[in-house]
């Protein structure tokens, strides 16, 4: 983090959705500030609403409750059409390569697209500006006229990131964009986008539910369990001591990929399945299986507090 | 380990044939799998890693499929040249497999109970009730929550935990000596994949069976499994136990495998290291090493020559011309 100037402030964001049978909580009080020029990590397990959380924010999906405030301008009440010029600022680099790229169009229709909804280039200009952005990323004028079927999963995520590019963003949502992809590639793919955030100081919110990638991108990491907040602190110091149950269980899961480490290992052990999102009790939402648990914790939802400089938890434990 | 050798598979060569030509999936590879041990083979996507495995389970439609040459022994039979009807009786009762996604691999118009049920009847002579009952104690087995309710539900209304174990169950039930993981944690979160991991584990050790861990998570195979292989380009470039494989790699691809993934411990603002590049195309396999146009280590010999399998230690086999006794010592350095 070079300096602390706030980009983007969250604040309680709540996104629910009418399922048959109640409310459908998916975020559920979401806030924080996200400073230029760094890496926020998203993490938690599938469903716990982090993918929401990051749309929410981009106003992909109209939020239920909250204000998001992007350098000074409240992105929530923004008028459509003023909505459409921010939207230049803020990007999303989506998880399946595959699914994210329209496979009737050209890599050049692909990432140009981009240049004509916003009128940022036209005619030589364009393709000048494509393949610019090819290279950027690590691809060159010859892949222009490919569809994407000819293309590798590494490959179209490059596309897909040259695409988020077009616009110049200050911001941008990295949706588990490595998770479709082989380990080796991966590395590329993420040396690609921290060379990308050195060289352009690009913000970026990335989403995973691979910790030990994770931690190696981000600055700082939020951890998130059944759309709320459980700890948000410094990439370090949350991996090298993690204050909440569920962080500690969530670590303790990912296995080291070293047999000598990894075969003499204890796992912290967690009962039960992660309970249903739709109407949850206002309580701590890992009562039902913390390890800690006392009664409090299935009395009232514990405050979101900064324990540690930096380091904030919602726990009963630490009150 | 002097145990028993379960499985042996012998120079197996594998092609499909398509309109654009013929795609050698599988290069010619060789291992054995030891009874009550855990093989893991790990490598890219498209390296052969999935049709090896179902070669083995006789699973490959021919044509496409066309098994060139090798051999793959199971307790001393060789099951490329067993009847589609013998090797019924094989899959699920000597060898079952587990797979990747369990939505698509469940029958989703039935009950669970009825499936697990059904494997029963269908390989043990048991009556109906008796196969319920067992198919219940199965579920038990792998720590499904409820066993007796969940028997009568759908594939739909359960977590993916959940279907990763009753498919587990199936695989179980009965009692195979081989159990064939085809990437069983990659569609699962880390903490119901180290729940699936154990579960395994414990599951082996109760009936001593054998299984190949196909995965390209090395963190899985780190906590898994006693012996690795590394694929690459439709062969086995290195071979060994897990401690060689990861604490003493010898192949440059291995090597390159295994810097790829950060570690917890890893600063951060240091580059990865990457693999440059893509893996040939099985079409037209090069003619000496698969790995040449990505090695930084690349020599010329490498181009047109194919290195062999060769013995590092008592642990570890690799095929690198690095290792030929009269390869300069400045080539091999870091």
């Amino acid at each position: 983090m070079a300096q602390q100037e706030v980009l983007l402030k969250v604040e309680n964001v709540k996104k629910h959705f009418n399922v048959g049978g109640g409310t459908l909580k998916a975020v559920d009080g979401l806030s924080f500030d996200l400073y230029k020029g760094e890496t926020l990590g998203l993490v938690g397990e599938s469903g716990c609403g982090k993918s929401t959380a990051g749309r929410a924010v981009l106003r992909l999906y109209e939020p239920t409750e909250g204000k998001v405030t992007f350098d000074g301008v409240d992105v929530y009440s923004l008028p459509k059409k003023k909505l459409k010029e921010l939207r230049k600022q803020m990007q999303i680099v989506f998880q399946d390569p595959y699914a994210s790229l329209n496979p009737r169009m050209t890599v050049e229709d692909i990432i140009g697209e981009a240049l004509d909804i916003h009128k940022l280039a036209k005619g030589p200009a364009r393709h000048k500006r494509i393949v610019e952005l090819l290279n950027l990323v690590g691809l060159s004028e010859e892949h222009a006229s490919r569809f994407p079927h000819e293309f590798s999963g590494g490959q179209r995520q490059r596309v897909g990131i040259a695409r988020a590019l077009a616009v110049e963003p200050k911001f941008i949502v990295c949706d588990e964009p490595i998770s479709a992809l082989d380990v080796s590639i991966q590395a590329q793919v993420v040396n690609l986008l921290k060379q990308l955030q050195n060289e352009m100081g690009l913000t970026y919110l990335f989403i995973a539910h691979d910790l030990s990638m994770v931690k190696y991108i981000s600055d700082r990491i939020l951890v998130m369990y059944l759309g709320q907040m459980m700890e948000l602190a410094e990439s370090e110091e949350l991996n090298d001591n993690p204050l909440h149950p569920y962080t500690q269980f969530l670590l303790s899961a990912v296995p080291i990929p070293d047999p000598g480490v990894e075969k003499n290992r204890d796992r912290i052990r967690v009962e039960g399945e992660i309970p249903s999102p739709i109407d949850p009790p206002n309580l701590c939402p890992f009562c039902t299986r913390c390890p800690k648990v006392h009664d409090k914790c299935k009395q009232s939802r514990p405050e979101w507090k900064e324990v540690k400089p930096n380091h904030y938890i919602a726990c009963h434990l630490f009150d | 380990m002097t145990a028993e050798t379960l499985l042996k598979v012998d120079n197996l060569k594998v092609s499909f044939k398509t309109y654009a030509g013929e795609v050698q999936s599988v290069r010619g590879i060789n291992f054995e799998v030891k009874k009550g041990e855990c093989l893991g083979i790990v490598g890219e996507s498209g390296c052969g890693k999935s049709v090896t495995s179902q070669a083995i389970m006789q699973l490959l439609k021919t044509p496409p499929a066309m098994y060139k040459e090798g051999n793959i022994v199971f307790e001393g039979e060789d099951l490329l040249k067993k009847s589609e009807k013998e090797m019924q009786k094989v899959r699920g009762n000597s060898i079952s497999m587990i797979f990747q996604d369990p939505m698509t691999s469940l029958n989703p118009t039935q009950k669970i109970g009825k499936q697990i049920a059904e494997v029963l009847r269908e390989h043990k002579n048991i009556s109906k009730a008796e196969a319920y009952a067992e198919a219940e104690k199965m579920l038990e087995l792998v720590s499904m929550p409820e066993p007796k309710k969940r028997m009568n539900q759908y594939p739909h209304e359960f977590s993916g935990g959940m279907r990763q174990r009753a498919m587990i169950a199936m695989a179980l039930a009965c009692r195979p000596k081989l159990i064939i993981a085809d990437e069983p944690t990659t569609a699962l979160d880390v903490t119901v994949q180290a729940q699936i991991l154990e579960l395994l584990q414990k599951v082996q050790k109760e009936i001593g069976m054998s299984i190949i861990m196909i995965t390209h998570d090395l963190g899985v195979v780190a906590k898994m499994c006693d012996r690795v292989a590394v694929m690459y380009a439709g062969q086995i470039v290195e071979q060994g136990s897990v401690e060689a494989i990861f604490n003493r790699p010898s192949h440059p691809y291995t090597k390159g495998l295994l810097s790829a993934v950060p570690s917890m411990e890893m600063d951060r603002s240091k580059a990865l290291t990457t693999i440059p590049g893509t893996p040939p195309d099985l079409f037209a396999p090069p003619a000496g090493c698969g790995f040449y146009a990505r090695c930084n280590k690349a020599m010329k010999v490498c181009q047109n020559h194919m290195p062999q399998m060769q013995m590092i230690d008592g642990e570890l086999t690799s095929a690198c011309w690095l290792n030929h006794p009269m390869c300069p010592a400045q080539n091999r350095n870091d």
